[in-house]
């Protein structure tokens, strides 16, 4: 299998490039790691007129904390880089957690998380996990640049908000209010497969133990990643005991939306969001999924 | 018959699309070829370069098996477009050594058996390669964990590990066991 013809730029500005997007008129695509996007053209789900490969443009591999405590991932970060940083088992569980999930190791090579996030897979796990950490993306265009939420950038399988002008350069997680906690779990049949289902958690816990910030995002049971507001807000100002936990893991199961596939049943995937939801917070109260 | 190399390098019928010209190093030499950006790594290196070691399984980034070096890093070559290469490493299982000097991930799976039908063997020990590279110690874990992009149909993985295991004790000058 091959792409349908298309032009190929590499340029290596991003004024360029969002100058190339320009041209484009909406008939561009821009290629990052391309671990989706080549597949996609190669079974000619996608046939774009133009490729704009960003893979020229200085300054966009970044993965650091800024001045202010937060996260900044540049648009050319690989998810290798991410699975061997040494930043995010210190500050970032959850992160940490999904790192080592995401796709196989030889796609994690190349792949992005901006990337990712971009491209609006219902099973992507990196849009649960910067969703469960209230995260947004930079995005830059003709217009200037505008940041995003994360939960505002994806309108549904595979389309974002995005202008056809414009790139994502970046993705930010906001620094922490307490003591960062939290996990990713995703059950699949085998490597590399789409997820059957997956769950984010993300506290932020402050001196007495009580939860400060909290967000849960799922992978895999919706049409889109699902955001479990009133999962997570049931966490807010509560200490994490039992009760609380179970509570929060019975309203993350009911956000759930998941089909009926031959990954499992309907009832099935909720089960299983709900014993991940309740296992990593589990680990929380155990002091094992704890930021440093 | 043309072949998919010709019929993708043939003149675009019109100029909307133009051939670039890349060069590449494969396996440490310098090759040119004027290519379609819709071109694949891994049709460049098999129809192009007649490097036929790179197999392509499901040519859906599922398999591994047209698993490459670029720059030292494995990459499923049938899911990076053959332009993007330009002014790369790319190391095919051509590169690893010859028939009178196997490299030690080679000398691994022939002592080891880690091969039945042969097709993921080259894709297995690319990826092995990195994993070495980067790791000179691994367990057995670790070779599970690097190779899980890398689907064998034949043998089970468990002579596959044992083959990197063996390769890494060579490596590391010790006695394999």
């Amino acid at each position: 299998m091959y792409p349908s013809r298309f032009r190929y730029e590499a340029p290596s500005t991003i004024e360029e490039a969002i100058a190339l997007l320009r041209e484009g008129d909406g008939e561009a695509k821009v290629l990052a790691g391309g671990q989706s996007l080549v597949p996609l053209m190669k079974l000619r789900f996608a046939s774009p007129e133009l490729i704009v490969d960003i893979n020229n443009l200085k300054g966009l591999d970044h993965l650091e904390e800024a001045a202010d405590g937060s996260l900044r991932i540049g648009a050319l970060c690989r998810h290798a880089t991410l699975e061997r940083s040494a930043l995010l088992p210190a500050k970032q569980p959850t992160m940490a957690a999904a790192a080592p999930l995401i796709a196989d190791p030889i796609v994690r090579v190349r792949g992005t998380l901006v990337g990712s996030l971009c491209h609006a897979d219902p099973q992507g796990d990196w849009a649960s996990v910067v969703t469960a950490l209230g995260g947004h993306v930079v995005a830059r265009g003709s217009g200037g640049s505008r940041t995003i939420n994360v939960n505002e950038l994806v309108t549904g399988p595979f389309t974002n908000v995005l202008d056809y002008d414009e790139i994502a350069v970046e993705a930010v997680i906001p620094a922490a209010k307490g003591t960062r906690a939290g996990g990713y779990l995703k059950l699949e049949r085998r490597v590399g497969d789409f997820a059957t289902a997956g769950a984010a958690v993300a506290v932020e816990l402050d001196g007495s133990g009580r939860v400060a910030r909290a967000g849960i995002g799922l992978t895999g049971v919706g049409g889109s990643t699902i955001e479990a507001r009133e999962a997570a807000d049931a966490l807010v100002g509560q200490a994490l005991d039992a009760d609380r936990i179970g509570r929060a893991a019975d309203l993350a199961a009911e956000a759930a939306q998941p089909q009926t596939d031959h990954r499992g049943s309907a009832d099935y995937k909720r089960h299983v969001v709900h014993t991940f939801v309740t296992r990593i917070l589990t680990r929380v109260v155990d002091g094992q999924e704890r930021a440093a | 018959m043309t072949s998919l190399f010709d019929e993708i390098t043939a003149a675009a019928p019109d100029d909307k699309v133009p051939v670039r010209r890349v060069t590449i190093s494969v396996n440490g030499q310098k090759r040119t070829a004027d290519i379609e950006p819709r071109l694949l790594l891994a049709h460049l290196l098999r129809q192009g370069l007649k490097l036929t070691g790179t197999h392509t399984g499901c040519d859906t980034t599922n398999c591994g098996a047209c698993t490459v070096l670029v720059d030292g890093q494995p990459v499923k070559s049938c899911t990076m477009l053959a332009v993007q290469a330009d002014g790369h490493e790319v190391t095919t299982v051509e590169g690893l050594g010859t028939a009178s000097e196997l490299d030690p991930v080679q000398e691994g799976f022939t002592k080891e058996h880690g091969l039945q039908c042969g097709f993921c063997t080259p894709g297995m020990m690319l990826a092995s390669k990195a994993l070495l590279a980067e790791n000179p110690s691994p367990t057995e874990d670790d070779v599970r964990f690097a190779l899980s992009g890398n689907l064998c149909r034949c043998t089970g993985y468990q002579n596959i590990v044992k083959a990197v295991l063996w390769a890494a004790a060579k490596q590391r000058g010790e006695q394999p066991s």
